[in-house]
């Protein structure tokens, strides 16, 4: 056999099974190799690399203009925050300071994409218990917001559209309206969603108290973003270190203690509504002026280390180049936030019935490219 | 909440309480974090004292990474306290290109499993007394270690 | 000739007073089902799968085309798209996917990194440039990711294909 080739039970009588490469409910391509009694799971492991791209290989390749657009294939639905990071090292490094007008866009932009990605969790959350039709209802949001994107950066998915020292192009004309006219047609829907899947009784039962993940175990295991938010970790990096101007900004992280699969949800469905309330504060206060700092045609990081990390929709990415003085990174490395959000599967689906897997990966929301870059 | 900043050390006390751990450490404060330099034998002792100490308590291992520097493999340990909240830069220097290896810190951060096979993986370094060393990215009959410097691939098309 | 032509039933009708008959080809009406009843198989490495996501929904929705029967096994799928990278680790599982479905089977190559590796083709190591190197493709789609739009017409090429197949006759001739 291709996939595992050990017999399918264990001295111990154990019953081994692989989840993916290619199953419908696992976002991608991971594969888990689930060790079984009956249906209880013994033993998780993930086998990784079905969609490894050699990323970081590239980058070293890449001029300090390019790298950081290969990096919005990496997690696709954060690609403006992919981006962000990428912009946000080499600004660092060279000690430039980004023009007002580009930091709120670069924010409305961010938002925007958490928005929509977290609408995408919804969607895929409903189709992977069973529920088809909450998956029309937020791909009818996404599309909205593509639109936007299309319109403002000329692509709906994978934007490229943050450059070391500012934004690429100015905003078309009718962009604030249309945003409001998005978040209006979002406000006015938000409470279909608590109808139709978070008040479920069903989906409550399928995630209460099910793969509970102690703050203790997220802070050892490595995860940040929503999943260690709903176990009481504060790990917001845009409160603890603030970049491109999010402390000028009101809003709240989100902290709940459940830690269970519940809880992640409750969680995404608030910083749904926090990211709104970011976006509310800024579209009418967009500054006049430049849209991009002067920079070198060839950009030469001096030479030296530098981290930069920003808050994706699935928590922390951390960009971290080595220079050498020369026109491309020496090394590039980048902590992806999906990358330490998976430990926590083994970990906490452990006692679980197979069943319960599935609402757990759904809860902690993978993307696979971003796992194995 | 309120409490984290208070307790926060800077570089100087940081400097300080790691020489009483490790003396013969070395620093660098030219980056963004200190940056303290130790042989990669002394890892595993230092790195259990900076996770139980209780003024230091670094108990967030937050990037895990390696640089290949041609003579020498650098590894990196990026580490954050979640009660304190201050951040060291810790790197490891491993002399050996030829037959990498070093203690895996898996026993104090759980978070290094999978790291330290990603750099197995595409660096060669042999942790010791890793749960379950493999190769996670790439074939388990990959020949070579591709972020290696020193990794050729006649199949790879140069831009 | 308008979309409303091309999904008329093959074959002239003969009215007669009881009710009527109709000549048409076996290969015509065998063809005219199959190509508007294609199931795809659930697949997809990265990127594209979401922009395939969006055409399944509501504003593009390829079910008007005969394309919802999203299938979990390709087993019972006829039609694989392959949205995303396709890397070395990855290759023998595709191979696999598409020997398992059933023939006749059709494999529609999505976006730029299926094509040639697209984004992914200089210096990386991993990457297979092209899917080309290991199954057969019918339709390339262009694009990183393509539009909904892009997709949908690769689907009604696809369709236009399979209407010109002589597979039925073919069967027959091969016994």
């Amino acid at each position: 056999m291709l996939l595992g080739e050990e017999d399918h039970f264990n001295e111990e009588g154990e019953f081994v099974i692989n989840i993916g490469p290619q199953h419908p409910s696992t976002h991608g391509v991971l594969r888990l190799k689930v060790w079984l009694d009956g249906e209880t799971i013994k033993k998780v492991e993930p086998h990784l690399g079905y969609i490894h791209r050699s990323i970081e290989k590239m980058s070293e390749s890449f001029s300090y203009r390019q790298f950081g657009y290969i990096t919005s294939r990496m997690d696709y639905l954060s690609a403006h925050m992919n981006n962000q990071a990428c912009a946000l090292v080499v600004e660092k490094a060279l000690q430039v300071e980004v023009p007002a007008r580009a930091q709120v866009i670069r924010i409305i932009l961010c938002e925007l994409s958490r928005l929509s990605s977290h609408l995408l969790w919804f969607a895929s959350a409903g189709l992977d218990l069973g529920g088809v039709t909450p998956f029309f209802y937020a791909f009818r949001e996404r599309e909205a917001i593509n639109s936007i994107m299309e319109e403002t950066c000329g692509a709906r998915l994978t934007q490229n559209f943050m450059v070391p020292g500012g934004i690429i192009t100015d905003l078309q004309p009718d962009f604030q309206k249309r945003i409001k006219e998005v978040l209006k047609q979002f406000k006015d829907n938000y409470h279909e969603y608590n109808e139709i899947l978070i008040g479920n009784v069903i989906f409550q039962n399928r995630m209460k108290d099910v793969g509970v993940l102690t703050r203790e175990d997220a802070i050892a295991l490595g995860c940040t973003g929503p999943v260690a938010r709903a176990s009481g970790l504060s790990c917001d990096i845009r409160k603890h270190y603030p970049y491109d101007g999010y402390e000028k900004i009101q809003f709240d992280e989100v902290i709940l203690t459940g830690g269970d699969s519940w809880a992640r949800c409750e969680v995404r469905m608030a910083e749904m509504l926090q990211s709104v309330h970011i976006i509310e504060q800024l579209i009418d206060n967009i500054p006049e002026g430049d849209i991009v700092a002067k920079t070198k045609n060839v950009i030469k990081l001096p030479k030296g280390e530098f981290y930069q990390r920003v808050e994706t929709a699935r928590g922390e990415l951390g960009v971290y180049i080595v220079s050498d003085g020369g026109s491309t990174p020496y090394r590039c490395k980048y902590r992806s936030p999906n990358f330490s959000n998976l430990m926590a599967i083994p970990h906490i689906s452990k006692g679980h019935k197979i069943g319960d897997l599935i609402a757990i990966m759904a809860t902690i929301d993978l993307i696979i490219p971003d796992i194995d870059r | 909440m309120c409490e984290i900043h208070k307790l926060k050390m800077t570089n100087e006390e940081l400097k300080n309480s790691f020489a009483q751990i490790f003396p013969a450490v070395t620093f660098d404060e030219t980056g963004e974090f200190l940056t303290a330099f130790i042989p990669s034998e002394a890892l595993l002792p230092v790195m259990k004292e900076l996770r139980s100490k209780k003024e230091l308590y670094f108990d967030y291992l937050f990037c895990l990474t390696c640089v290949d520097w041609k003579d020498h493999l650098m590894m990196v340990y990026f580490l954050n306290s979640k009660t304190h909240n201050h951040t060291i830069v810790v790197k490891a220097k491993i002399t050996d290109t030829i037959n990498p290896k070093i203690e895996s810190v898996y026993d104090i951060w759980k978070t290094a499993e999978l790291n330290e096979d990603e750099i197995f993986d595409l660096f060669g370094v042999n942790f010791l007394n890793h749960p379950n060393l493999r190769r996670i990215f790439l074939e388990d009959d990959w020949v070579g270690y591709p972020l290696r410097k020193n990794y050729v691939d006649e199949h790879m098309i140069e831009l | 000739m308008g979309l409303k032509d091309k999904l008329e039933f093959p074959g002239q009708v003969h009215e007669t007073p009881d009710g009527g008959f109709m000549i048409t080809k076996l290969d015509d009406v065998i063809n005219w089902a199959r190509s508007n009843s294609m199931w795809p198989l659930a697949f997809g490495t990265s990127c594209c799968a979401i922009e395939m996501m969006h055409t399944v929904n509501a504003k593009y929705d390829w079910s008007r085309f005969g394309f919802e029967v999203m299938r979990a096994t390709p087993r019972q799928a006829d039609l694989i798209i392959v949205s995303g990278t396709i890397v070395m680790k990855m290759a023998p599982v595709l191979k696999r996917l598409y020997d398992q479905m059933p023939e006749p089977r059709y494999v529609i190559a999505m976006g730029a990194c299926t094509i040639s590796g697209g984004p992914f083709f200089y210096n990386t190591y991993s990457v297979v440039k092209g899917i080309d190197h290991i199954i057969p493709v019918d339709v390339f789609v262009p694009g990183c990711p393509p539009r909904p739009e892009a997709l949908l017409h690769s689907m009604i090429a696809l369709q236009e294909k399979i209407k010109n197949d002589a597979y039925f006759r073919k069967q027959v001739d091969k016994k």
